[in-house]
């Protein structure tokens, strides 16, 4: 192996990943007087949290009565009862606090006449319990998540976080079980750093890019689950994959909730509102998962637009133009941009469309990472937020708006329990070179890969597989195929090659790690789902239609290792925290 | 007449010539910056042959096809691919852009792709921002207000005062506009340039600021504010279509009517 030099680090606490739950937590920590470094792949505002167009969500009542103890009944309905009702309970109470205090950070909110935070409807968001929809998801006109990664970004700056950017994060520094830190390199100069830090907090985002479609970013690539799964730990609910009913048709970009929400609506081939069928009462404005169902239903059946029948169209040309252009300018952008049509004239070609991933790092609501050892059991050092962690508040389905809630809310958290947990300069602990040289190896065996594979050819046999074997609808022989498919590209990786041999921005390296990470991911994805024989929230299975709360009102536990992966199960917490509100019992899901 | 010269290494050179293995009919043909730091080389410009019949309509997607395909080792910045996170920004066909957005169609002949300009650069197309993101900081960009709000309301802010803020906080810090700039290439360390004065002004025009004299104290300054010549090529290449030399504009007339 080549020699490395390698550049030393010493941190009370390192965040890896500089979205908006990165973010939130490094403003927390640098607040408390901890010595916090913040290292990003990226400049922190191009992470993914730009992309968030609607909203997020916290009772304010800003648009009529509401109340927390429905959104988090909404929430739990919405997890279709895989969601743990602590960390629900948790995010939900927690929820019109994190926004308040995101809008005197200066996130210029749209507003209501009387000047307050304008909130508009969104999918699954009820009043009373299930009975009508409630407008509560706080937007910046449909840039909400751009709004707030900006606003967080300037918060770091103020209160002097220490930022490491274009830093590519290769593995945890694990000893003992505990995490002592975080291998990473420096795009810009070449070099391998080492962080050594007393809690090591993961907020690396989604890993989208499994699939060949979807609204997800290019370095959407899950990073943090990819070192998680070399680290021996496992991932938690990872079949649970949320298309989003109204991905850009050819395109996959995002076309926002909101658009439904201020009053769009689904039409097929016949004219048909066809969501009237599947959801009479919440209609188009149903949980993520039904929608998207329904629509796949409709092409399924020959119902859909186009000269493959394969779209649906979502209309907004009802609507007032004043309003489109107040409340979703960046749709009308975007719409224009790629497809050049007039949404205030014509219909937007739709199509459901690989959006967020439920499952991730199992955590507390305090944001520390659980294992399963004997029994469950905390990991010493590390932590996990954002859409890496699976807290789990999304449970088998997101309710839209409760991601970029659940960012600050648990960002916050995880910076509070750290100052619980750190002394502040205290010694670290020494870190053997034998553990830094095994991480060095992975990253120098990929870098010399001389063989016959092309990262992008294995990448998108993987994108392909997944596509194809793990989408909205799923079934035993079908899945079954996917891990067998899937083995391919995996094994692949033996005879990989990496053209380019440089250490300065190799993006040709930084691809094939971020494949590495992909892969793993895939493959726990795929098992998790294959075991699960039952159909809840985003994971459904023809061949076992039915929710089975009696075998699998579970989370799923999976570990990665070679070719095996290991399943296992952790139960789900149906217990509220504290006696402000009583647990919602499993009932059937209607909207 | 005098004679003015280039140093040596930073002549673009002729690069290799990657020819169409598809045999398609429709090829465009793309010419893009390279230069590798590590290497003593100078910098070069390659040529791409590429079959546009199996390609996205975007210059990114060109730029992908290449490094999927191609040449695996050609270095550039993306991450949205949906014109809203400014990775990709870099100059096309002579025009800062972001190349997501920027659809090869409306390019006639060849294409000429190349990092946004007057910058060091760290690697092919990937140019450095550093001296950029720092100028971000220096107008400290964070909503300034006392302590003693509630933590249980919002501020308000009326529907008119929010309004303020449209053209202004959309802003996705891509850098077409500054890197446009000829009076930022000149004095790239002292001059604030378009996207950063644009920034400045969206923080002076939010209602619920408390310190808005102090921040146009911050940027009155000779070189800070005043090297702008109103030369507009900001406004002109911004991708999202905002007007930073308007809010520049509007930055000198608040300071003359101070």
């Amino acid at each position: 192996m080549s020699t490395y030099k390698i550049v030393d680090h010493e941190y009370d606490v390192l965040v890896v990943g500089a979205g908006g739950a990165g973010l939130r937590a490094a403003v927390g920590l640098s607040e408390s007087g901890l010595k916090t470094a913040c290292i990003s792949k990226v400049f922190p505002t191009r992470s993914h949290t730009a992309a968030a167009q609607g909203g997020i969500s916290a009772a304010l009542g800003n648009a009529g009565e509401d109340d927390w103890r429905w959104h988090m009944y909404d929430t739990v309905k919405g997890s279709d009862w895989l969601g743990d009702q602590d960390c629900i309970e948790y995010l939900c109470k927690e929820a019109p606090k994190a926004v308040i205090e995101l809008e005197h950070y200066g996130v210029p909110f749209s507003r209501t006449n009387d000047g307050k935070i304008y909130q508009r409807a969104f999918g699954g968001m009820t009043k009373n319990y299930g009975n009508e929809p409630v407008q509560r998801t706080c937007a910046a006109a449909d840039r909400t998540g751009h709004a707030i990664l900006h606003t967080l970004y300037g918060q770091a700056l103020k209160h002097k976080t220490e930022f490491f950017i274009e830093y590519f994060a290769l593995d945890l520094l694990m000893k003992n079980g505990e995490c002592k830190g975080v291998l990473a390199w420096n795009l810009n100069e070449g070099t391998i750093h080492r962080f050594r830090s007393h809690i090591t907090i993961l907020a690396t985002g989604g890993y989208g890019k499994i699939y060949y479609s979807a609204t997800a970013a290019h370095t959407c690539t899950g990073d943090g689950n990819g070192m998680v799964l070399r680290a021996g730990l496992p991932l938690q609910d990872m079949e649970f994959v949320q298309f989003h009913p109204t991905g850009l048709y050819g395109i996959g970009c995002l076309i926002s909730e909101a658009v439904r929400g201020e009053g769009g609506f689904l039409l097929n081939s016949k004219g048909e509102r066809f969501m009237e069928k599947y959801a009479p009462n919440a209609k188009d404005l149903a949980s993520r998962d039904v929608v998207s169902r329904s629509m796949a239903i409709e092409i399924n059946q020959g119902r859909g637009i186009g000269k493959n029948k394969d779209y649906l169209h979502l209309h907004i040309e009802h609507i007032d133009p004043k309003i489109i252009e107040t409340r979703l300018p960046g749709i009308s952008e975007s719409v224009a941009t790629f497809v050049d049509r007039d949404v205030t004239k014509e219909p937007i070609p739709v199509v459901p469309t690989v959006h967020y991933n439920m499952g991730g790092i199992p955590t507390n609501y305090k944001a520390e990472v659980l294992t399963l050892n004997g029994g469950e059991k905390k990991v010493p050092g590390l932590m996990a937020i954002g859409e890496t962690a699976c807290v789990s508040v999304h449970g088998a389905n997101r309710l839209g708006s409760n991601s970029l809630i659940d960012l600050v809310v648990f960002g916050k958290a995880a910076a509070k329990r750290a100052t619980e947990l750190v002394k502040s300069n205290s010694p670290h602990e020494e870190i053997s070179k034998s553990e830094t040289d095994k991480l060095l190896d992975r990253f120098d065996k990929l870098r010399n890969g001389n063989g016959s594979n092309k990262t992008s050819e294995l990448r998108l046999s993987m994108q392909k597989t997944m596509q194809s074997k793990c989408a909205v609808f799923r079934t035993e022989k079908i899945l079954k195929e996917g891990i067998d498919e899937i083995k391919k590209p995996y094994e692949g990786m033996e005879s990989i090659s990496v053209k380019d041999k440089s250490l300065i921005f190799n993006t040709d390296l930084m691809e094939t790690l971020e494949f590495d990470n992909l892969i793993r991911q895939s493959i726990t994805t795929l098992e998790s789902a294959y075991q699960r024989k039952e159909s809840r929230g985003a994971h459904a299975r023809e061949d076992y239609p039915k929710r089975d709360d009696e075998n699998y009102m579970k989370h799923t536990l999976s570990w990665h290792n070679g070719n095996e992966v290991k399943i296992n199960y952790r139960p789900v917490n149906l217990s509220t925290l504290t006696n402000d509100v009583q647990t919602f019992p499993p009932k059937e899901r209607v909207y | 007449m005098v004679q003015f010269s280039l140093p040596q290494n930073s002549k673009i050179l002729k690069g290799q010539y990657f020819k169409d293995k598809t045999g398609s009919s429709n090829l465009k043909i793309v010419h893009v910056y390279r230069w590798d730091p590590e290497k003593n080389d100078n910098p070069r410009e390659d040529t791409f042959e590429v079959n546009i019949d199996a390609c996205g309509n975007k210059v990114l997607d060109i730029l992908h096809k290449i490094k999927n395909e191609m040449d695996s080792s050609l270095t550039f910045r993306r991450s949205c691919a949906h014109g809203v996170c400014g990775s990709c920004a870099m100059n096309v066909d002579g025009v800062n852009t972001l190349s997501c957005i920027k659809s090869h169609k409306d390019i006639n002949g060849d294409i000429r792709i190349y990092p946004l300009p007057h910058l060091k650069v760290v690697k092919d197309l990937v140019a450095d921002l550093s001296t950029f993101y720092r100028q971000y900081e220096e107008i400290e960009p964070w909503l300034k207000i006392k302590k003693s709000k509630s933590e249980k309301n919002e501020i308000n802010q009326s529907k008119e005062n929010r309004a303020k803020l449209d053209g202004l906080y959309e802003c996705i810090m891509c850098a077409c506009c500054s890197t446009s700039c000829p009076s930022y290439w000149w004095n790239e360390e002292k001059y604030l340039g378009p996207a950063v004065l644009l920034q400045a002004y969206r923080w002076i025009s939010d209602s619920r600021d408390e310190e808005k004299k102090e921040r146009l104290k911050m940027v009155a300054d000779k070189l800070k504010l005043y090297r702008c010549h109103t030369i507009m090529n900001c406004t002109s290449s911004c991708p999202k279509g905002l007007n930073p030399a308007k809010a520049i504009g509007s930055i000198k007339k608040m300071l003359a009517t101070s």
